[in-house]
């Protein structure tokens, strides 16, 4: 991308809360970043790794119940984040140990069972948990003595996030781990024997992936100032995956554009059309049909081509 | 019906909203679901509220209604989500629903950070008891609200002496059997063993084989999983007499029941059988509109309806002054409703009947006969309130069983 | 000592219904390795036609047929128009499949409403055998049989005619199936319309004890995952005993072991995948 095309951008994104009107809005585009934020992470392992997960909503759940119980115990925001993401890596840790024992379905498979396991234990294990009352928080935190409690300071907060967990991206897809990862999606059995150490960089990867998952589990924890359960569940993991494989995977736009469509197809385009459900349906399978690989490479194809 | 408010800036709509012409619409949003598993319910909600405003000719206490739909899939942060775009974006003065105790909880704090009546059908007991909500209003019933009372007809007139229970594992649930086994054994009887089978759960067997050595069975299911569990029962050959609480007999699945069902005794807020003018009329546009018998969930937001236009008298039609609407929402009190006279108590939980009903079959065609009528049933039943809410909320392990 | 009796019986019957729940996927994903996430609905859709078909007057066994009829229709079609251009591509797989069961889903819910729908008995399978002095419901008897006459016919196809012979090369080499020219795009939309048929089938079979109601593609996709999880994918022995020990976890987990219910399911078939990753029958990995 040009260098004036992303200034652009960025100042578009900047200044959302003027152009869009509604502080509807503007919480609509808060929650787009939460949900890139959550995307991009699983692209790592969707897109960069080869590794097709349906378990990743666990780890976004994990981050808000952690983020969620230490708040209400009284805990400040940096004790907060630190505590979340530390409880999203272990976790992350025993998804990756369990599931790298698998490839392909079998790996996929680990992943649905850990996430249904995670669910069962959000609703089951109601002294943790709350079981499906699930857990509110009063406040929103207010670092630096900022208050986020309006919409557009929490938009303006969760863009801070979402540029970093972009530049993280960034940085990760042009180093060499990056380039080992895709390799091992590719040619495993030659990576092998040039001496990489497949396992441990696919159990790194899913540590990388994991965090940014938890990053978005905070966030959304924050936004919605409530979790419970169906946080967790398996649909919310395939509707993360969806917006992966929808957008595009292995591309940084992609995961991106993928979550605004699903985001504005459930919360905005639902009021006016009332199957939105089959609509969302339908586009999944046009985009399938006509861009396999998503809508980003998809339409940078047909833009080339036009040229 | 929707028009499309864009305010110009969004330092504007941070503001407090001002003060809406008298001229203008009132503005009642519906919290609903109508896509995935959850639609059941919420399609009925969309069916009470769309026959009460076409009953009111779309006009209540001289001012000109509008009414906006959100569909919040059935999940937390969807309910949230509408929630903002109700208020937010479409200015409206109250809201009806929504459906599920999670969703109620999810937005429970921001509205009354906008100070938006919220008038539900979710029966969460902590709603209207150790956290109230001062926005809060609730026409249905808490969760033990029908229990306590089945479970009082249960120890004194049907005079058994133990029972099983069996309900969904989650909060609902427990609330529903915490509220009968207090009250059952309060009264003498005893509660032997609580059930707690998954919310999913294809095969009901393993737990129904457990049920015996009891005089009943007392089931809380709600959704679609009060019709399989009582095929299943009547499958695997079980005799003993079940009785049930509001979503377990809804009137709304009378058309799906078949003969499995009858001869089951449930206590509800909602019963389609009540003799009184208003019900008629709503049976009569609810069968005319859909076709089948209505059930607690149309009913619910009908009489959501009936308070709203009460209060709005009261106001004056006015809407602006939010403190005046909700006192004004928790001030309603009907002699005639579809379930029948109802008032509301300080934390603005409903006060009304609760009717004992047996499925019978008339004509070949299921239906409810209601056998007793407990009227002024309060969310504490007999208990002192203070007692009441000293005690902790009931849940899985509360009360504990006795051994 | 009547609850364990109850509950050995109900495991294997549960286990008939599964097996003609998961036959088709783990074929389906035997050949064609596509994880299949419509096979729910295909269950679900199945059972709303069936119960469509009763509505207008023809049998429950007639409405069965037709219903897996209908829904096989339906798999043909989708397989030979969208999955077709999708062969190895298994995100596409991933999103085209979810995206048709949000369809599917949303049709039903247009076209049969919100309320649950309960399915008759067919008036030979009412009531209740005795055995031992125990009433076990005539219906989830006739499942086992039914069960057992889909597998023999199944396996009779697979092993005994031409084309399962076709289909079992190309299971195990399908490069190798192509070159001694068996048209393998054909055989693709035979089984998927296969597969996709007998879920439906299955659908019907299972209203008198599920009924049909909005979610039930949700509830039963898993079920048929852990099936095949269990029993290795592309073998009709597989899916059988899978379907069997499911049935009897789900039995005696959810009764002695209520704390766990949630998991009794998924524990087992992490324990599994991450012991043996072929499945407890499988020969190659998944």
């Amino acid at each position: 991308m040009k260098p004036a095309a992303l200034v652009i951008a960025l100042l578009l994104l900047v200044a959302v809360p003027f152009w869009v009107g509604n502080s509807f809005y503007v919480n609509i585009a808060a929650q787009i970043l939460i949900y890139a934020v959550l995307a991009l992470g699983l692209n790592v392992l969707v897109g960069y790794a080869g590794l097709v997960t349906l378990g990743h909503a666990a780890l976004f759940g994990v981050a808000a119940y952690a983020g969620a119980t230490l708040i209400n115990a009284g805990h400040g925001p940096v004790v907060v984040a630190i505590g979340a993401l530390g409880a999203t890596l272990i976790a992350t840790a025993i998804f990756a140990v369990l599931a790298l024992r698998g490839t392909g379905l079998g790996f996929v498979m680990i992943t649905v069972a850990l996430g249904q396991i995670a669910w069962g234990i959000a609703y089951r294990w109601i002294s943790l948990t709350n079981g499906d009352n699930g857990i509110s928080i009063n406040t929103r935190p207010a670092p630096f003595g900022l208050s986020l409690a309006s919409a557009n300071a929490f938009y303006w907060a969760t863009l801070v996030v979402f540029l970093i967990t972009v530049g993280a991206m960034a940085i990760f897809v042009a180093s060499p781990f990056g380039a080992a990862l895709c390799g091992m999606r590719d040619q495993p059995r030659r990576m092998t024997a040039l001496g990489y150490n497949v396992w441990l960089t696919r159990f790194l990867a899913f540590l990388f992936s994991g965090f940014w998952s938890g990053v978005a589990g905070l966030l959304y924890l924050y936004y919605n100032q409530f979790i419970s359960p169906q946080t967790v569940a398996l649909s919310a993991s395939a509707e993360a995956l969806l917006m992966v494989i929808a957008g595009g995977t292995a591309t940084l736009l992609g995961p991106i554009v993928g979550a605004g469509l699903v985001i504005i197809m459930k919360d905005v385009a639902s009021a006016y059309i009332e199957r939105w459900n089959f609509v969302l349906g339908a586009i999944f399978v046009l985009i399938v049909v006509f861009m396999p690989e998503g809508l980003v490479p998809g339409v940078a194809r047909v833009w080339r081509r036009r040229r | 019906m929707r028009r499309r408010t864009f305010l110009a800036g969004s330092a504007v709509a941070a503001l407090p909203l001002p003060a809406i012409a008298q001229n203008a619409p009132i503005r009642i949003g519906l919290l609903t679901v109508k896509t995935g598993p959850l639609a059941q319910g919420g399609i009925q909600m969309e069916q009470g509220a769309n026959l009460f405003f076409k009953d009111r000719n779309f006009i209540l206490a001289g001012r000109k209604v509008e009414l906006l739909v959100g569909d919040t899939g059935g999940n937390p942060a969807g309910a949230k989500t509408k929630a903002q775009e109700l208020i937010e974006r479409d200015n409206v003065d109250m809201i009806f629903g929504p459906l599920a105790a999670f969703e109620l909880l999810a937005i429970s704090d921001y509205i009354a950070a906008r100070k938006t009546p919220l008038l539900s059908l979710a029966a969460a007991e902590d709603m209207t008891q150790r956290k109230p909500n001062p926005y809060f209003v609730r026409a249905s019933a808490t969760s033990g609200q029908n229990m306590h009372v089945l479970a009082d007809y249960t120890a004194k007139e049907l005079k058994y002496k133990s029972v099983i229970t069996i309900s969904e594992d989650f909060a609902y649930g427990y609330e529903q059997m915490g509220g009968f086994q207090r009250v059952f054994e309060g009264a003498g009887g005893r509660v032997v063993k609580k059930l707690w089978p998954p919310i999913v759960t294809p095969d009901y067997t393993p737990y129904i084989a457990q049920l015996t050595g009891v005089d009943a069975v007392v089931q809380g299911f709600a959704g679609s999983n009060p019709l399989k569990f009582m095929k299943q029962y009547k499958d695997a050959g079980v005799t003993l007499p079940v009785l049930g609480g509001g979503t377990a007999g809804d009137d709304a699945l009378l058309k799906s029941f078949g003969d499995e069902a009858v001869g089951m005794i449930t206590a509800s807020a909602y019963t389609s059988d009540l003799d009184s003018p208003v019900n008629k009329q709503f049976v009569t546009g609810m069968v005319r509109d859909t076709g089948s018998t209505p059930g607690l969930y149309a009913a619910g937001i009908y009489i959501n309806g009936m308070v709203a236009e009460a209060a709005l008298k009261t106001t004056g039609g006015k809407t602006d002054d939010k403190e005046a609407l909700i006192a004004a929402l928790r001030a309603v009190s009907l002699t005639d409703s579809p379930r029948g006279p109802f008032h509301f108590d300080h934390f603005g939980n409903v006060v009304g009947s609760v009717y004992v009903r047996q499925l019978v079959k008339q004509d070949g065609k299921l239906a409810q006969h209601t056998i007793k009528t407990y009227p002024d049933v309060s969310q504490f039943w007999t208990f002192d309130e203070k007692w009441f809410l000293a005690q902790p909320v009931y849940s899985r392990d509360y009360p504990p069983l006795k051994s | 000592m009547n609850l364990w009796l109850i509950l050995a019986v109900n495991s294997v019957t549960l286990g008939g219904l599964l097996f003609l729940l998961s036959a088709g996927f783990s074929l389906i994903f035997g050949l064609m390795r596509i994880p299949n996430l419509t096979h729910g609905s295909m269950f679900m859709l199945g059972a709303y036609l069936g119960v469509t078909c009763i509505a207008l007057g023809l049998g429950f066994w007639t409405s069965a047929l037709l219903a897996g009829l209908g829904v096989a229709l339906f798999g043909a079609v989708i397989e030979r128009f969208v999955l077709r251009r999708l062969v190895g591509a298994e995100l596409a797989q991933v999103l085209v499949t979810l995206g048709l069961s949000f369809m599917v889903a949303d049709v039903c819910l247009m076209q049969w409403g919100g309320d649950p729908i309960a399915v008759d008995t067919p008036p030979l399978l009412r009531g209740a055998a005795k055995i031992f002095g125990l009433a076990f419901p005539m219906y989830r008897l006739g499942i086992i049989v039914i069960a057992c006459v889909i597998a023999i016919a199944l396996w009779l196809l697979l092993e005994r005619t031409r084309l399962g012979a076709m289909i079992r090369a190309a299971v195990d080499d399908p490069q190798m199936a192509r070159v001694v020219g068996i048209r393998v795009s054909h055989l693709f939309t035979i089984v998927f319309a296969l597969g996709a048929g007998l879920a439906g089938f299955a659908g019907v079979i299972g209203g008198p004890i599920l009924s049909v109601y909005p979610g039930l593609d949700q509830d039963m996709l898993p079920l048929a995952l852990v099936v095949v999880i269990l029993g290795g994918t592309g073998r009709l022995l597989g899916s059988l005993v899978g379907s069997f020990v499911v049935g009897f976890l789900y039995n005696f987990g959810q009764a002695m072991f209520p704390e766990l219910a949630y998991v009794v399911l998924f524990l087992p078939m992490l324990i599994v995948l991450v012991v043996r990753p072929q499945g407890l029958f499988g020969r190659v990995p998944l």
